[in-house]
């Protein structure tokens, strides 16, 4: 059944693109929300706390059908290397999902004290955290399998702590829970802003304001170095055709250089209206100017990435959006040190409306890491076509893919619905009734 | 170790029938036995701090199959595709009807929560009523190892297979009834006055029809799934009639968190005398020739040795951690 193998695909990519809006949220507030309680701040550390609670709920019901689609869409996956993703898989279940519901029931039905606040927000920091460690370990090993060996028709596990302590798996932690930080801080602007703009919450928007652009610059700076560096270096090191896909190279040689602007043109196997920096690509990934980066024709065919186009601009969208907001950032600091942030209005609008920019940049660079993977489900060791059910009509995950649009949809206005208010409400208004 | 994770998969199931099992029941109820917005908020405000963590259990039982059973999970999960994706839409909108119904004090807003609540509810435990059923009944299996059936053939357990048939759909009304009745102790425990009154009737009422439901289950089980008389089978089956017992004489004298601990012995018996009846096959075929057993299921010893540390050990945090959040909760309800 070859046609479902794209609704296959298509499904996951939604489901988990519209699933990462609400973790990447809860991942970056949740030691904002440690760090204010620590402070005594509890009136906007329990604002914080509703607005986490919210994407929270969500991200637990988009959360369900990620784990469900490895048995339902990808049992090909799941017989062949369960012995070694399961457990990692699992792992979130019982000990990530269970801490934070636990946790959060404790926050918003019990009357608790502030020190058992402040231990419950620490749980839910940690329990968030270890969730994304565990999703990202299983797919660092898709990505650069460690500790298995063929067992026959299968994978067996060899050693689970080259799994969980996998280099790539240690990397993509760190880049993603920057970039986890780098969302909050916007978040936390914008409102900042917004507060600021209408002329509410004086105190609150002014913390806010001051934390998201502190703990703005500070991040967007680490989401591009060190850490998204690394990432880039691993994929130079481990996947090239993947790294010659993103950058639309097809020759190989020394002197590569990084493409700012360019049309990736795959039938005539190059690239159209190219702005180079020479020599950058050599040096950032391999440290000399004379590092040689092969290009796309130095790999057979079935090796390349299906989709070069699409991972081109997905590539270059995420580094783009992220100098953008290192700049955006550091442009509002600079106003910040000369005391005139809150009063220069052009800048406040642009923070207020500036928030969806790492939710894009994010997206962008799943997109990046999944479509520079392929043809490969687990890199080099199973390809995406072997890993799908075979045994699942297209029509039906077709029909499944369009119930995920109409489902989706409506849980993104009720969402919007949800979080307009608590935002209009602001902090120190309790509500829930 | 196969046998250690298959009664680990076990625990979860059981774990999550007891503690799903009153929230999804809760939901079957409250259309029936709350009336007014408060006795209908006082139904939602007795799970509230729970569900979420309840629904979890659903979760570890994947990851369980997935850990141990790999085969099982994506033989079951692609077989019962469309099945699995309305539990899922029905999770969703179940999430959701709580999350919303409180957000507004329009009646029809809340009265259209409250239905799509009840709905959902049903819908779930119908469903995974349903699974359970197919799983006891066995699967049309192609040499592979993968199933593809239809939602129904000639509704019976004989092949042609489909997903409904009298037994798995009778399977599918035992849960029901049997959740309803653990719901309706539950929220007798939680409530007080007309709303109490009429969950314990419920309760009485259904009692016949949960004894004979499982007894038909139980004697057409026999032959449609196979069962075998263990030792083990036979003491979790008389375990399970004794907390039957239990229950309905507690709930008569209203000793409702008794009884409602009664009830829950009395669901996880159930599920663990099936799972012992059952042992060792954990994947069967329609045609008993090609079921997988645990062994030829499981995961490679080490994988198995490994997660039965964790998991084993996460379990027990879970358990604790529960106990302390089930504490300070109540301690503190107004």
């Amino acid at each position: 059944m070859d046609g479902a193998l794209l609704w296959h695909r298509l499904q996951f990519a939604f489901t988990a693109l519209f699933h990462y809006i609400f973790p990447q949220l809860t991942m970056g507030l949740a030691p904002v929300i440690v760090w204010l309680r620590l402070r005594r701040e509890e009136r906007l550390a329990d604002f914080l706390t509703r607005v986490f609670a919210i994407n929270f709920a969500f991200g637990v019901v988009t959360g369900f059908p990620m784990e469900f689609q490895f048995g339902t869409n990808w049992a090909g996956l799941a017989r062949y290397a369960g012995d070694v993703i399961g457990q990692t898989l699992a792992m979130e279940g019982i000990f990530a999902f269970f801490l934070e519901s636990i946790f959060l029931g404790v926050l918003l039905w019990s009357k608790p004290t502030p020190r058992q606040k402040l231990g419950a927000s620490i749980a839910l920091w940690v329990g968030s955290w270890l969730s994304a460690y565990f999703i990202l370990a299983t797919h660092a090993f898709t990505e650069h399998p460690r500790g298995y060996v063929h067992a026959g028709d299968k994978l067996a596990l060899v050693d689970l702590s080259e799994v969980l302590f996998n280099r790539w798996a240690l990397t993509e932690v760190a880049h993603t829970l920057v970039a986890a930080l780098v969302t909050a801080s916007f978040v936390l602007a914008a409102m900042g802003a917004f507060y600021t703009l209408s002329k509410r919450h004086a105190p609150e928007a002014r913390r806010l304001l001051g934390l998201g652009t502190a703990l703005g610059l500070a991040t967007s700076l680490a989401v591009a170095f060190p850490t998204g560096d690394q990432q880039a270096k691993l994929v130079a090191r481990h996947q090239e055709p993947a790294l010659a896909a993103m950058e639309g190279r097809f020759e190989s040689g020394a002197m590569a250089g990084i493409t700012l602007i360019g049309q990736p043109n795959v039938p005539e196997q190059r690239l159209d209206n190219p702005i180079r920096v020479p020599g950058a690509l050599s040096f950032l990934a391999y440290g000399t100017f004379h590092g040689d980066v092969r290009g796309l024709n130095a790999f057979p065919r079935d090796e390349w990435p299906q989709n070069i186009e699409l991972l081109y601009y997905a590539f270059h969208l995420m580094a783009g959006i992220g100098t953008l907001m290192i700049g955006l950032m550091a442009l509002a600091m600079l106003q910040r040190f000369r005391k005139r942030l809150e009063a220069t209005r052009p800048l406040l609008w642009t923070l207020m409306l500036a928030f969806p920019l790492p939710y894009i940049a994010n997206a962008a660079g799943w997109l990046t890491a999944e479509l520079g993977r392929q043809p490969w489900v687990i890199y080099g060791v199973l390809r995406t076509r072997d890993a799908a059910s075979t045994n699942v009509h297209s029509g039906d995950v077709l029909f499944t893919l369009i119930g995920f649009c109409g489902l989706y949809l409506m849980l993104g206005l009720f969402f919007v619905f949800l979080i307009g208010r608590e935002i209009m409400r602001g902090p120190g208004e309790a509500a829930h009734g | 170790m196969v046998e250690v994770w298959y009664a680990l998969v076990a625990f979860a199931i059981a774990a999550y029938v007891v503690l799903d099992g009153y929230d999804l029941g809760a939901g079957m109820l409250h259309l029936f036995v709350a009336k007014t917005d408060d006795e209908r908020r006082a139904v939602l405000g007795a799970i509230g701090p729970y569900w979420d963590g309840n629904e979890v259990w659903l979760l570890a039982i994947a990851g369980a199959l997935f850990v141990a059973f790999p085969a099982v999970l994506a033989a079951a999960f692609s077989g019962m595709y469309l099945a699995m994706f309305m539990v899922l839409w029905a999770l969703a909108f179940r999430g959701i009807s709580i999350e919303l119904r409180g957000q507004s004090k329009n009646e029809l807003w809340r009265a259209f929560w409250d239905f799509v609540f009840a709905v959902a509810s049903v819908v779930l435990v119908l469903l995974l009523g349903v699974a359970l059923g197919n799983v006891l009944r066995g699967f049309p299996l192609d040499p592979k190892g993968m199933v593809v059936m239809p939602l129904f053939a000639d509704f019976t357990p004989s092949p042609p297979t489909g997903l409904l048939d009298w037994y798995t759909v009778g399977i599918a009304a035992f849960a029901m009834v049997a959740l309803a009745r653990h719901a309706a102790l539950f929220v007798a425990w939680k409530s007080s006055g007309d709303l109490q009154t009429r969950c314990a009737t419920t309760a009485r009422r259904a009692m016949p029809v949960v004894l004979a439901l499982w007894l038909a289950a139980w004697a057409t089980s026999l032959s449609v799934a196979h069962l075998r008389f263990r030792p083990l089978a036979i003491v979790f089956t008389l375990a399970a009639a004794g907390a039957l017992g239990a229950s309905f004489v507690l709930a008569r004298r209203a000793r409702w968190r008794a009884a409602f601990v009664a009830s829950s012995a009395f669901l996880a018996s159930v599920v663990f005398g099936v799972a012992s009846a059952t042992f060792p096959t954990v994947l069967r075929s329609i045609d008993d020739k090609s079921s997988l057993d645990a062994t030829a299921a499981a995961s490679s010893p080490h994988a198995l040795a490994i997660g039965s540390l964790w998991y084993g050990f996460g379990i027990l945090a879970v358990v604790v951690a529960f106990a302390r959040q089930f504490r300070q909760v109540e301690r503190d309800r107004p």
